[in-house]
């Protein structure tokens, strides 16, 4: 009863490496399946009304802005060079393996050329 | 390529009552679909495997991470914080973190409800498999008019199974392959979800809610930091959406 700091850590000190891992592994492996099925399973319990729906017709757009643009604005000059060429060739060529090749190339350029 | 937007009908107001059709060429099809992002889902599963075996995972320990996981980002992250000593203090960190990198995968699979919704339970399995890109390559083939889930099956079983290979193969190579930057294999994931935005426009009043999305988020990762950046600026890109009707710009 002396490690006081150690009270209400139960586990503590006795958990082994190994099993410590496991144990992560498995409280990692649920919170992230609960985060895939629980959306899906959450909006079966929401009536999809008109603006719901709305909301949800709006979230891949948003999903991939929220994603990308703090991503290009701390990526500096490279990263934006990239998403723009893939972007502009996405417009003009309607093509998927075009706008990622054009961006990789851009990106790989602009590197090489030493910029970030 | 040729393919046309789809008549105003078809992309709104379909509530998923009625089993939506799952088929085997919707399987190939979004098979298909996937395949721009396989160099960067490669790059990325490398430097996963990478990680894992820099940190000390076991072959075991990695390959049932991998699988039960199947998610780089927050993998990524919670190797940069591997602790020495696995308290359940450390412990909880690492499931908080697992939750906070994979939040958006909450929102992701919420938008799949209205067209999957009347599918039988044995979708829930299936969702492990969700990936960013095999969602947004579905959600690009929804938008255009297209109604088969199969597509979303076939992008995110292979996806997922070429991503676990290759988060093995990195596992073994280690240190070999931890330079994807060159050729600019880590951007890929990226520039392919930007150009997705393409044939996901609408008009411009159908952009309102990115244009506060991207804002929300620039502003929250500046100030909050960590990574709730990306749900809240979805959040707040939906719910703007949801105020945006539906009249033509």
């Amino acid at each position: 009863m002396t490690g006081a700091t150690e009270l209400g850590t139960g586990l503590g000190p006795a958990l082994g490496t190994d099993l410590g891992v496991w144990i992560a592994i498995a409280a990692m492996a649920a919170v992230t399946y609960a985060m895939r099925a629980g959306g899906f399973w959450i909006m079966g319990r929401v009536p999809l009304t008109a603006p719901v729906q709305r909301m949800l017709a709006a979230l891949p757009g948003s999903i991939v802005a929220a994603t990308v643009l703090p991503l290009m604005v701390n990526g500096g000059a490279v990263v934006a060079l990239a998403v723009g060429a893939g972007v502009a060739v996405m417009l003009t060529a309607r093509n998927d393996f075009l706008a990622v090749a054009a961006g990789m190339a851009v990106a790989a350029i602009a590197r090489a050329a030493g910029l970030g | 390529m040729t393919e046309h937007p789809s008549s105003p009908e078809h992309h709104h107001q379909r509530p998923g009552r009625a089993p939506p059709l799952v088929t085997g060429a919707g399987f190939l099809r979004g098979a298909r679909l996937a395949l721009p992002v396989m160099p960067g889902m490669m790059a990325i599963a490398l430097a996963t495997g990478a990680s894992a075996a820099r940190v000390g995972l076991s072959f075991g320990e990695n390959l049932v991470m991998c699988a039960t996981m199947f998610a780089s980002a927050s993998q990524l992250v919670v190797f940069e914080l591997w602790p020495d000593r696995f308290t359940p203090d450390a412990v909880l960190g690492l499931a908080l973190i697992a939750l906070t990198v994979n939040a958006r995968m909450l929102l992701i699979t919420a938008s799949l409800r209205p067209w999957m919704g009347g599918l039988p339970a044995w979708i829930y399995p299936l969702l492990h498999l969700t990936s960013d890109p095999s969602w947004i390559v579905s959600m690009r083939y929804r938008n255009e008019g297209g109604t088969d889930a199969g597509v979303f099956f076939g992008a995110s079983v292979l996806l997922a199974s070429f991503w676990l290979c290759f988060t093995q193969l990195g596992f073994v190579l280690g240190a070999l392959v931890s330079e994807p930057r060159r050729w600019g294999f880590d951007l890929i994931m990226p520039v392919f979800f930007a150009a997705m935005l393409v044939p996901l426009w609408r008009g411009r009043r159908n952009a309102v809610p990115w244009v506060v999305a991207g804002a929300v988020a620039l502003a929250v990762e500046r100030l909050v930091g960590g990574w709730y950046f990306i749900v809240a600026g979805a959040i707040a890109g939906a719910v703007t959406g949801g105020f945006v009707d539906d009249r033509r710009d």
